[in-house]
Parts: C-alpha cells; structure tokens; sequence
C-alpha cells in the first residue's frame, strides 16, 4: 500500500549539524511502520540525493535511530553557513523535499 | 561561598540537582518556572549562552547576537538566586561565541547586576582564546584536523581570523570551583560542560553527568510541548538521571526526550565532545510518571589524545543589498533568463572602470530559501520577491556595484517586455542598504592538547554589599 511520508512521520525537520553540514531527522509515529521503512532500507542515500538533485556523494549518512522511530541524514553543506550566497543560516528551511517522500510499506 | 552540603554531596547515595534556567542565555524563561526550580533546592545553576547557530558574523566581530537586556534579566535571576541560596552558578560561551570581547561584554553585565544588588561573591573567569603561534606549531607538526569536509588549516587562515576560540571541557571549570568561585563566566565551552563540572568534579559518573549537561543545555526543549525558554531540573544519581519539567504545561516524554538526542546533531549514537565521545548506544529510556524522565546506560569513551575544537571566523569583504519585488507574469516566466543577462549587463559596465565583486540574487518565490538544494525549477507565484546582494572588498565598492545592478535590472528591457517604465517594487526609499562586513567560517579544525593552560583562570573578589 502507497504511504505518504506525511501521514506516517510527525516530524521532519532540518538544521545544521555544523557551519558546514546540515542534518535532517524524519520521525515516525509508528513503531511497525518505522520498522518497515527500516528494514526495506526505504530512506537511502540515493534517494535523498534524487529527491535534492544533488551529487550521491554529498549526502555523508543515513542513520536509523530506533530509541526515536527516526532517520537521520547527515548532508555536506556546499556553502557554509552565512557565507556569501548562503540562503539559510539555520538550515531550518530545507526540509521540503522530504515531504514529498511516498513509499510502498 | 557555596554550600557544604553541595560539596559533601556523595554520588554513591545523594542525588545531585542542576537548574537550567534556558537554552541561551538571555531567551529569558516564566518566572514561576525559575521559582519552582530554586525551591526544588538545586545544588548547581548553570546556562549555556552560544551557538554558531546564528552564523559566522558574532564571533568575528565580537559582537553578541542575543540582546543586552534580555541577557541582563536572565542572569539578574540565577545570581540574585545563586548567592542568595549558597548554588555556583556556571555560565558558559559568554556573548553567545566565548572570545574576549564577548567575555568582557558579559562580565560588565555581571558586575552592573552586582552593583545594583549590591552582592558580595567571587567572580571566576575563563578565557579560551587561544594564542595564534600554539596554533601554529601544531599546524608545523601536523597535528591539526579538519572537520566536516573542509580545507586543512593554514597559517594565512589563522593571521585572518580575528578571534580564535576553542571549546573547552570541564577542566577550567572545576579549576575555578576548586578556586572557590562563586559564579564562574566560562568562554567559549562544549555545551554540556557548565552542567557536568561540577557533578564530575564531585565524582559522579562522567558519562551520566556529560549526557545529562547535552539535554539540559536545551533547557526545556527535550520537554513536550519542548520550549528553548522555559526552565528544567536535572537529577543526577549513581546509576540514572531524571529529567524533570518545572512548568505544569510540560512533561519529559519517550518521544521528546529520544526526539532530543537526534537534534541538530550528525549521529544521534555517538555524541563527540573535549576529551571523549558519548557512546548512547546502551541508553534506556523510562517514563516514570508525572511528567519526569529517566535515562541510564551511557557511556563515555575517552580520547588519547584529548583534542579541543578551534573556532574562528574572518572578514570576506563588505554588503550592500537591495530588496524588491516584481508582479509582472512575463518577468517572471523568464526571471532566469533576465537576471543572467542583467548581471552581465552590470558587469560589462563595472569590467570597464575595473570594479569587482560578486552578485547574488535571493529570489523569493522561487528558490530563494534553498538555493542550490532547490529541486524545483519553476515559479507557481504571481508575485515574486528579488533580494540583490553584493559583497566586494570594500563598502564603497559594494555600494557601487549594488546600485549599477539595482538599475540595470530596473530598467532591463527583456524581451517581450511591455511594462516599459520600471521592472522592480522596492519597499524602501533608500532602496540599498550597507550591511557592513561579512564574515564567514574560517576555522572549525581539532587542535590536539596536552594539559589545560590554553584556558587561564581568573579570580576577581566582587564586593558591592554595604
């Protein structure tokens, strides 16, 4: 059955990791269905970069996070943050592509 | 003088309590919260007051990015409470980056509050600017690492960089406890550090107290509903912590608590920090009902050698900027296209008199907040908003630029244009504003160490009671 990412997270967000990297969390609301997208490995490196248009090697990890029902993912940031021709300091605005995510659970 | 009870505190049977007033000094949090907090009768008051959250620009400059006043509210608070109740207070990353001016701009804030309170107590202050040659030799001796992906660290880098801070550990700040301190302003310090000092220095395990100084640096953001400016109590024991809210609209949750862990943070299993790294991959949660929260299992595995993190930031050149906007649908079909050859337009103009800078354009309503990572490549608004931004060697130069692009692009007849009189709204008249320098990341590189001089400790005896 296809899910939308929205009706199965109750957060996704991003921030910086660091000036130079951003992570992104997605949490779940429920255990089974995190457990699913885990063990099919539905949230993966190439789809990330898919999603973003962006180079494979640019997204660093994905990490799942049981204690949480989360996925992390951990991405290069190509302009630091506040450098000229940065768009967001925070990195807290770069999370709409996730939203889009749809998968079959 | 702090209390002997605190001091005498046995980690094997007492339990240790830290009030963390708010996530940054100076976000202020309810009174009520605050007063519940000092009648749980807490055994340390510690805050963090930094982030490079708000960007390479407040260590630079040194210049602090949240407000005087608020940061004067909030500390008025914990040392009025602090002294008051015999509690250490600890505040670290003072100015929100931790270098001199920042440390100088909040201690002036600390003595102003004595004066006006006319409080007695000993001052601690640790500095964590670091000697540029120190940098050097490590430099020559290979030792420095560069974090994240960047460049290797250079010489030309570190004589560039205004102010160089690293993130100490709880070392300097038990040296100031042992000194007798009753508030101790720390510069620049890993987050947990203010919180863990002192249970560490106590004998309580390092891993719990270390864990436990990572939520609380957040305050009551790990709560749910979670707030960076509300307060939160820590109860430290032999084997657990406990977190608990100190406002009735919170409660410590499985979710906001585990939610926490993941925050702002690259890898939520192993949290690195000064002299080691947080292994939670044996945490254990557990809700234990009114609202409270335990957590047990962390471990600490320590580094050889113990590296500090170097911090620095310096000055690329000087901004101008213009904001404006456009309501035209031809425009803005074609806005990539119009804005290339604006700019190329601007330049063959500035090339001529050999003016140079670089351009950008933020534009809004298509990929203004996400830029590069923008997957998007079409515009669904009617409206659109143009940030013009110029950055070049100097504020005149800047300016110069800014405008010649401001009215290039005003005026730029774009192919089937029919709106001939101008292309852009600006709110503002002036239109162009003069940001001053811009700053950007120039060192974020481990510095391997071998004892803890780098972060003097100073004593100052404040005595303002009559």
């Amino acid at each position: 059955m296809e899910k939308k990412i929205t009706d199965v997270a109750k957060v996704i967000r991003s921030k910086n990791s660091s000036p130079f990297g951003l992570t992104f969390d997605i949490i779940f609301k429920d255990l089974d269905i995190y457990m699913k997208v885990k063990e099919k490995n539905l949230i993966n490196k190439e789809m990330i970069a898919s999603l973003y248009n962006i180079d494979v090697n640019t997204v660093y990890k994905i990490v799942y996070f049981d204690p949480a029902k989360a996925v992390k993912i951990d991405m290069k940031r190509l302009i630091a943050s506040g450098s000229p021709g940065d768009t967001d300091v925070y990195g807290a605005q770069q999370h709409g592509p996730l939203l889009n995510i749809k998968f079959d659970l | 003088m702090i209390k002997d009870e605190i001091l005498k505190k046995k980690p094997q049977t007492d339990p240790f309590k830290i009030l963390s007033p708010t996530a940054i000094l100076g976000y202020g949090f309810p009174q009520e919260s605050f007063i519940n907090g000092i009648n749980e009768k807490p055994d340390l008051i510690a805050v963090d007051a930094g982030s490079t959250d708000p960007g390479p620009y407040y260590l630079g400059a040194g210049v602090s990015f949240t407000d005087r006043t608020g940061v004067k509210r909030d500390l008025r608070y914990m040392i009025k409470a602090g002294i008051e109740n015999k509690i250490p207070v600890v505040i670290s990353s003072a100015g929100g980056s931790g270098a001199k001016p920042h440390m100088d701009w909040c201690e002036n804030i600390i003595l102003e509050i004595a004066k006006e309170e006319k409080l007695n107590f000993k001052l601690g202050l640790i500095y964590s600017d670091i000697d540029k040659n120190v940098i050097k030799k490590s430099i020559d001796a290979g030792k420095i690492e560069a974090m994240d992906g960047i460049a290797p660290l250079t010489k030309t880098a570190v004589d560039e960089t205004p102010n160089i801070v690293a993130q100490m550990g709880v070392e300097p700040i038990i040296e100031a406890l042992k000194k007798g301190c009753d508030i101790i302003l720390a510069g620049r310090a890993y987050d947990p550090a203010p919180f863990s000092a002192l249970p560490i220095m106590l004998g309580y395990d390092t891993a719990l107290a270390t864990h436990l100084g990572k939520i609380l640096e957040c305050a009551a953001i790990a709560a749910d509903p979670g707030s960076g400016s509300d307060c939160a109590l820590g109860i430290l024991k032999k084997d657990s912590f406990i977190l608990k809210p100190l406002s009735k609209d919170r409660v410590f949750t499985e979710q906001s608590v585990a939610a926490h862990s993941l925050y702002e943070k690259s890898d939520p299993m192993f949290l690195p920090g000064p002299g080691g790294t947080l292994d939670l991959r044996g945490v254990t949660f557990r809700s234990i009902g009114n609202g409270e929260f335990e957590v047990s299992g962390t471990k600490f595995i320590e580094a050889n050698p113990y590296k500090i993190k170097l911090e620095g930031s310096k000055i690329v050149g000087y901004r101008t900027m213009t904001i404006a906007g456009t309501h035209d649908p031809i425009m803005i079909e074609k806005i990539d296209e119009i804005l290339i050859k604006a700019k190329e337009r601007a330049l063959s103009i500035l090339e001529k008199e050999n003016i140079k800078g670089d351009i950008f354009f933020h534009v809004y309503g298509k990929n203004g907040v996400m830029g590069y990572l923008e997957p998007v490549n079409k515009v669904f608004s009617y409206e659109i908003g143009i940030l013009i931004e110029v950055v070049a060697k100097t504020q005149e130069i800047a300016n110069t630029i800014c405008s010649i692009v401001r009215s290039t692009l005003l005026h730029y007849g774009y192919e089937g244009r029919i709106s001939t009189a101008g292309n852009l709204a600006f709110p503002f008249s002036p239109s162009d504003i003069k940001m001053g320098p811009v700053y950007e990341f120039s060192i974020y590189h481990l510095m391997p160490i071998d004892d803890f001089s780098l972060f003097p400790v100073y004593t100052k005896e404040i005595n303002f009671k009559e």
